[in-house]
């Protein structure tokens, strides 16, 4: 193992990093700056680049030991994508010039990440979306003009960097005519519209790009090769689901025994089966995503990847139904539906209709449960795919 | 609380590759049910041969003439057991030897563990760690009684059994030991009573219900790893069923409709996986936690299991209804899985009282 030194040699870091820079007196931004610095962001990553090179395992003893010396986090509600997808797709696909410019300001949350993927016409059918980026002359390294309109990106408003999959080759089938780039989401011709949603707020938005101009040093991977670094991304969202051993009863299962717990006058032999299944499932699925991390850390990565956000998402909505059932009157109130920006933060902390409605999304967002369930079929069990019209034929000439 | 280590070691898939082989080779499943149709459904010659190869002491230490592996190991051949709907004594042999181990009996546990004698502990197979087990009666130092639907009795020639406080060891030949009719023929249970048998004292007081407490516990983890065996085995079996069989001018498994419902047979056992290694890991390592591990274990692996075998049975249509096919073999070990050392929703009541979310108050008790 790289760093042989392991975890003797991790707290060592740690302590010559708070030693360095006391977080009761080091301005936070400051602070994760040199955590990164000193390699402590994300232990996985490569030496130079936030990390040591070591097991992910590793990761929670540095959080437990900075959370406890009280050093500010990189808020990673609000930078879910950043972390979540810009960081490892840009590790696996990017330059060193561009790692160089993005890495660390992502990592520390002062420049959050959105994700220009879905088009109206193309969800599911990603492959077939319709923006186009078509060179601006014909230098290898010029300018690319990008026209097109995507659709419920998470925190465009906020981001200052997307992910983007354009279509630089409408005459070659759909998965090859595709190429990706990160924009700034402050050149001009960007327009972002707030898109309002079943729980009020304005989570998602829509995004249309008018002759926006993208460098050619903004490509992350060869033109045309765009739906292998998608894949790489969209490989990277699922995996997020799976995060972390949380301790047992903690989480959306924790909510609903406490509520169990604090509505004795509520409780039925009905809710009782429903809640003591739904506990055992999400124990499981608590073992699940802990076995998945321990197979990740031997080096023997499954599949089981897309079996955690299926039943991630099956879970939190019927356990978040279940709630409102055991609250009884109170699971008719809901606090605010006015239009506003969504404040990112853990669900445990938000009440139980905002739960419950939210949690409508998990099985849609990061690739529906029907596409996984065709993921699943035909990667893992190895069933034939569907038969398909789409597959050779030029993108321009598919029925729309 | 630590979940332990739930991916399968080298040793483990060594040993794995090798009851694999002995099976595919000694219970290939038209011999498996060629076998439910004579007088004797047990294989006692692979079981002896599966004893030779350690397969029947893998958790006893070997100063008392076991292999010193753990229930880890014990796992992993049950797992294997249930991929071959195995017709083997090894549940209940391995609930007897836990419930010795428990006791730290000495004068028993050599001969069980190394296969020579084969154990069964006379306990209804309904029977879940947490309730009471049967028990017969003493009279002048002779047992008394009966109890019905004894798991893996036909072929013991040890029966252990409660009267009073005590656990004795009784030799089957002394015991009336009638073969049920069962719904899974390749597991027979038996009813067995006692008309003034001798028996000798293992271990009596406190001790003994603990033990058989732990040593039902114990047979539900290993329970649960044959479930995981056999649900895997029956979605291989339905998968391949899928990529041949044509209707309509196409495979059937290019129908989503089908492929659905593979896929989710396949994420419940990916769970089920999980909560069977978490059990067995808790009982290799005596964890506290390993009450709720087991119980959690069958409240995963029961409904799995069934789901597997009923889906491998109609995603073959009319075929999988007929008696040549091993599908119906899968689908009667599974319910009667499902049944045994108790149901799922029996496991999901104890869990309940292990973790803390109380019953339903009852009319007129205080709020
Ligand atoms: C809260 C939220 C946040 C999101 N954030 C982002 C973001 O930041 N960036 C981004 O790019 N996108 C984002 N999305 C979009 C998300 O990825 C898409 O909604 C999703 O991929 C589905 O596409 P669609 O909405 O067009 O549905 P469609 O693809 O039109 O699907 C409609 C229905 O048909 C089913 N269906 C479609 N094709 C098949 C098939 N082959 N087999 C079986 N069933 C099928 C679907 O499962 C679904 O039930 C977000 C979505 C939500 C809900």
């Amino acid at each position: 193992m790289p760093g042989g030194g392991g975890v003797t040699d991790l707290s060592a870091r740690v302590d010559a990093l708070l030693a360095q820079c006391d977080p009761a007196t080091t301005a936070p931004q400051e602070f994760l700056r040199a955590r990164f610095d000193a390699g402590l962001a994300r232990v996985d990553y490569p030496v130079g680049r936030g990390g040591l090179g070591l097991d992910p395992v590793l990761q929670e003893t540095v959080d437990r030991a900075l959370s406890a010396a009280g050093a500010p986090g990189n808020d990673p509600d609000n930078n879910v994508i950043g972390l979540g997808m810009a960081a490892p797709t840009l590790l696996a696909f990017g330059t060193p010039e561009q790692l160089d410019r993005w890495l660390r300001p992502l990592w520390t949350g002062e420049e959050l990440w959105c994700q220009l993927f879905s088009e109206p016409g193309a969800g599911s059918d990603l492959a077939g979306l319709a923006t186009s980026a078509v060179r601006d002359g014909d230098a290898p390294d010029a300018d690319w003009v990008v026209n097109g309109q995507k659709v419920w990106t998470t925190l465009a408003h906020q981001a200052r960097w997307a992910l983007l999959v354009a279509r630089t080759d409408p005459t070659v089938p759909k998965h090859r005519g595709l190429t990706y780039f990160v924009v700034d989401m402050q050149a001009p011709g960007i327009e972002i519209r707030p898109l309002r949603q079943i729980t009020g707020e304005t989570e998602f938005n829509e995004v249309f790009l008018t002759d926006v101009r993208v460098p050619d040093a903004y490509r992350i991977g060869a033109v045309g090769a765009g739906w292998a670094v998608t894949q790489g991304t969209l490989m990277n969202e699922r995996v997020q689901y799976t995060s972390g051993p949380a301790p047992r009863g903690s989480g959306p299962i924790g909510c609903v025994v406490e509520a169990w717990r604090a509505h004795p006058e509520q409780r039925t032999a009905g809710l009782q089966t429903r809640l003591l299944e739904l506990w055992v499932d999400a124990e499981v699925a608590r073992l699940a995503a802990a076995r998945l991390g321990q197979q990740i850390a031997a080096g023997q990565p499954g599949p089981e990847g897309s079996a955690a956000k299926l039943e991630y998402a099956r879970l939190n909505q019927a356990i978040s139904s279940l709630e409102l059932d055991l609250l009884g009157d109170d699971g008719l109130r809901y606090a605010d539906y006015t239009t506003r920006m969504p404040v990112m933060e853990p669900e445990e902390t938000k009440e139980p209709g905002w739960r419950y409605l939210r949690s409508r999304a998990n099985s849609i967002e990061g690739g529906t449960s029907e596409i996984l369930r065709n993921i699943v079929a035909e990667r893992v069990l190895g069933l034939p795919a569907e038969p398909r019209a789409d597959k050779n034929t030029a993108w321009k000439d598919l029925p729309r | 609380m630590s979940v332990g280590d739930l991916i399968y070691t080298d040793t483990e898939e060594q040993l794995r590759a090798s009851v694999r082989d002995l099976l595919a080779d000694r219970a290939p499943w038209p011999a498996v049910l060629a076998r439910t149709e004579t007088a004797e459904p047990v294989d006692t010659d692979l079981w002896r041969r599966l004893a030779q190869l350690g397969g029947a002491g893998l958790a006893v230490p070997s100063t008392w003439g076991g292999v010193d592996a753990s229930w880890r190991e014990a796992a992993v051949v049950a797992e294997e057991l249930g991929r071959a709907v195995a017709p083997l004594p090894f549940l209940g042999h391995a609930v007897a030897t836990a419930l010795l181990l428990e006791l730290g009996d000495e004068d028993l546990l050599p001969a069980v563990a190394a296969g020579e004698r084969t154990a069964a502990v006379v306990v209804r197979a309904a029977t879940a760690a947490h309730e009471n087990a049967a028990s017969v009666d003493l009279r002048d130092g002779r047992l008394h009684g009966s109890v019905p639907a004894v798991l893996d009795a036909t072929t013991a020639d040890l029966l252990l059994v409660r009267a009073g406080d005590a656990l004795y060891a009784v030799d089957a030949a002394d015991a009336r030991v009638t073969p049920a009719p069962s719904l899974d023929r390749t597991r027979p249970i038996a009813d067995i009573s006692f008309d003034g048998a001798p028996g000798t004292v293992v271990a009596s007081g406190p001790a003994v219900d603990e033990a058989l407490a732990k040593a039902l516990q114990i047979g539900a983890v290993l329970l649960a790893a044959e479930q995981l065996g056999l649900a895997q085995r029956c979605l291989e079996i339905a998968v391949q069923y899928l990529q041949t069989r044509r209707q309509f001018g196409r495979l059937i498994g290019e129908f989503q409709a089908l492929k659905h419902r593979a896929a989710d047979v396949w994420v419940r056992n990916s769970g089920v996986r999980a909560a069977a290694r978490y059990a067995a890991d808790c009982a290799a390592t005596d964890a506290a936690d390993l009450p709720v591990a087991a119980a959690l274990a069958q409240a995963a692996a029961s409904p799995a299991a069934e789901l597997a075998a009923q889906e491998c049975l109609q995603l073959h249509g009319g075929i999988g209804f007929t008696w040549e096919l091993p599908v119906h073999l899968y689908l009667k070990r599974a319910k009667s899985s499902a049944i045994l050392l108790g149901t799922a929703d029996r496991h999901r009541a104890a869990i309940g009282d292990l973790v803390g979310i109380p019953a339903v108050p009852t009319e007129g008790a205080a709020a």
